[in-house]
């Protein structure tokens, strides 16, 4: 018997023609039309969130456990790339060597602390989880905001207290200001170069999910005692799902940190773990390409309303919350879903009412 | 030298002795049955045998190799697959995938040869597909690769769970109440099925089953579980006439 094509596999050729179709259109905007300085601005923060809640999805929809700790692993992955770029800013003129290589430091640091919190953390489960992740991301926060680093001719020094108990030689830089971060980060966060990540990035997960490894990581989620009985090893798919995840948020850190010259940890708070997470929830629990589209809209609505007008911009937050509410609701109610669905179902056999017809003369 | 061989099992659940002092040797090639009233310790055994309880006294041998305490996953390595009582499928996966999952032990490659789509992860899928299709053909699930496991009629989700667990290619296959929830002519053809699988996968089989059509049927030998201890044991014919296992099964 011949097998057709994987579903799964289906999804994700759709979403990477979606992606590149965005792209396109984008692309077409900025040269042949003239968007909007804020439009502009925000193009490059569209594929941040949309690789930190594409990566969230794996641990929260794929593997199953909810982690709040998102903004920590991009803390970390912004710090660290960061580091090395305003260090290597003068050496390393090219920015299509340094960048990449930012990106992938501020990667594997996100996915090293990953790794070795989810040795601990992945024996909990559900609630537990969600705590210590939590608890996790904040502690990474608050080491960031309060650490001074810095270097002279005798080498590195380190400080919690402030600036001047680094006592640095003559000639020594300051790297981290304690509270007011990282400055002087290359900006290098270009549309274009966010844009490949994100690809690259989408790649890097749905060919995950559709391995050998994601189909062992979704048979865990359905049923443990189940997948421990074929012989799965638990506690490896997860800790990989886990690092895998951190490593994306990483790479998201990475670009954020170089969107802006300037880097604070306070940005890295509990409300960017659970805006992310809402993406992932709102966009579908388990669905990608769900999670990339929920990123966009969902940060794009509530900047779009700020630039209406200026009667709408003061409720633009109560707006937002409200456009939350109905999301969660026709995502939530069975008839509703119900109601949507038919109805994309039968805008869909509209169009694709003759493919299977074609379909047979191709072959 | 039997193919399992399982000597003075018990555990205690606090003040509670589930299983106590039993004792069984299944040879190879054997279709054994395990059956006694509700709650007399059958799948207490069954999880004595797969890790998921560890015994408090006696042993566990498979093939030689000491089994008694270890993991779920390295009994299941050494040879010995189950399904449930209550079915556990990987409900979100398709039929196809949920036998492709449990063949990780023998074809596989590693996460970033699946990341990377080097030539491996192209040559090992089409091989586990293949082997796929081939251990769902005798349960005639092949129609139904792409259902999602969920989807399925009941009789084949039983079916599919029997098809994943041979497909860890186990030297000892337990099967928690198959014929649960099955009229009779489901039922007659799950004995076939059975049958087929011990003759063709050459898979010793011991299975608990409170049908006594399918018991009588197709198991050659049988032991008694009563209270958590062995009644009786011996041929089927033998076992069924024995009047200590049938004033356990109905009363005085």
């Amino acid at each position: 018997m011949k097998l057709k094509i994987n579903p799964a596999a289906r999804k994700s050729y759709i979403t990477y023609g979606l992606v590149l179709a965005a792209f396109v259109a984008v692309e077409l905007l900025l040269n042949f039309g003239s968007p909007s300085n804020m439009f502009k601005g925000l193009l490059v923060t569209f594929c941040i969130y949309s690789i930190a809640a594409a990566s969230l999805n794996l641990t929260v929809g794929i593997l199953g456990e909810l982690s709040l700790g998102q903004a920590g692993f991009m803390c970390i992955g912004a710090y660290s790339s960061a580091l090395f770029s305003v260090a290597t800013k003068d050496s390393i003129t090219s920015v299509w060597v340094r960048f990449p290589l930012a990106i992938l430091i501020g990667g594997i640091f996100a996915a090293i602390f990953g790794f070795l919190i989810g040795i601990p953390v992945l024996r909990l489960r559900g609630d537990y989880l969600a705590i210590v992740t939590l608890a996790f991301g904040e502690i990474i926060k608050g080491v960031f905001a309060s650490v001074y680093v810095g270097y002279d001719s005798a080498g590195l020094h380190f400080s919690l207290k402030s600036e001047g108990d680094l006592a640095l030689a003559e000639g020594g830089k300051t790297l981290i200001h304690g509270p007011q971060g990282i400055s002087g980060t290359p900006v290098d966060s270009t549309f274009e170069i966010a844009f490949i990540v994100l690809f690259i990035s989408l790649i890097i997960i749905y060919n995950f999910i559709n391995s050998s490894t994601g189909r062992a990581v979704m048979s865990i989620r359905d049923n443990r005692i189940a997948a421990e009985s074929i012989g799965l090893n638990i506690t490896k798919y997860k800790l990989m799902t886990f690092s895998l995840t951190a490593f994306l948020a990483g790479v998201a850190g990475a670009l954020f940190s170089h969107n802006l010259s300037i880097l604070q940890a306070s940005k890295f708070d509990y409300n960017l773990s659970i805006l992310i997470l809402v993406f992932v929830v709102l966009g579908g629990i388990g669905n990608i390409r769900g999670s990339v589209i929920a990123a966009i809209v969902l940060t794009y609505i509530p900047e779009a309303l700020r630039k209406v007008n200026s009667d709408l911009a003061n409720y633009r937050m109560l707006i937002y919350s409200v456009i939350l509410i109905v999301m969660m609701i026709c995502t939530s109610n069975a008839k509703i879903r119900g109601f949507i669905v038919g109805n994309l179902q039968k805008f869909k056999g509209l169009i694709i009412r003759k493919a299977p017809a074609a379909e047979k003369e191709a072959h | 030298m039997a193919l399992l061989e399982v000597k003075k099992l018990g555990i205690s659940f606090g003040g509670l002795r589930a299983v106590d002092d039993f004792s069984m040797s299944i040879e190879k090639g054997d279709l054994y049955g395990l059956i006694g009233p509700n709650g007399a310790g059958k799948t207490t055994v069954f999880n004595l045998l797969t890790g998921v309880y560890k015994p408090t006294d006696g042993t566990i041998f498979l093939d030689g190799q000491n089994l008694t305490g270890k993991s779920i996953t390295t009994i299941n390595k050494a040879g010995i697959a189950r399904t449930f009582q209550n079915i556990r499928l990987f409900s979100k996966l398709s039929v196809l995938e949920n036998v492709k999952v449990a063949l990780h032990q023998h074809y596989n490659y590693s996460a970033l040869t699946g990341v990377l789509r080097l030539p491996k992860y192209f040559k090992t899928e089409k091989a586990m597909n293949e082997r796929a299709m081939e251990l769902l053909e005798p349960f005639d699930l092949q129609e139904d690769a792409m259902t999602l496991a969920s989807n399925l009629p009941y009789g084949k989700q039983r079916k599919l769970e029997i098809a994943r667990a041979l497909a860890t290619e186990p030297k000892l296959l337990l099967l928690d109440e198959p014929a649960a929830g099955m009229n009779p002519k489901e039922t007659a053809s799950l004995m076939n099925t059975i049958l087929t699988v011990r003759d063709e996968f050459g898979v010793t089989v011991l299975l608990i089953e409170h049908d006594m059509q399918l018991v009588s049927g197709i198991c050659e030998k049988l032991s008694v579980l009563n209270f958590g201890q062995l009644l009786c044991e011996g041929l089927t014919g033998q076992v069924l006439s024995d009047p200590e296992v049938i004033k356990a099964y109905l009363g005085e």
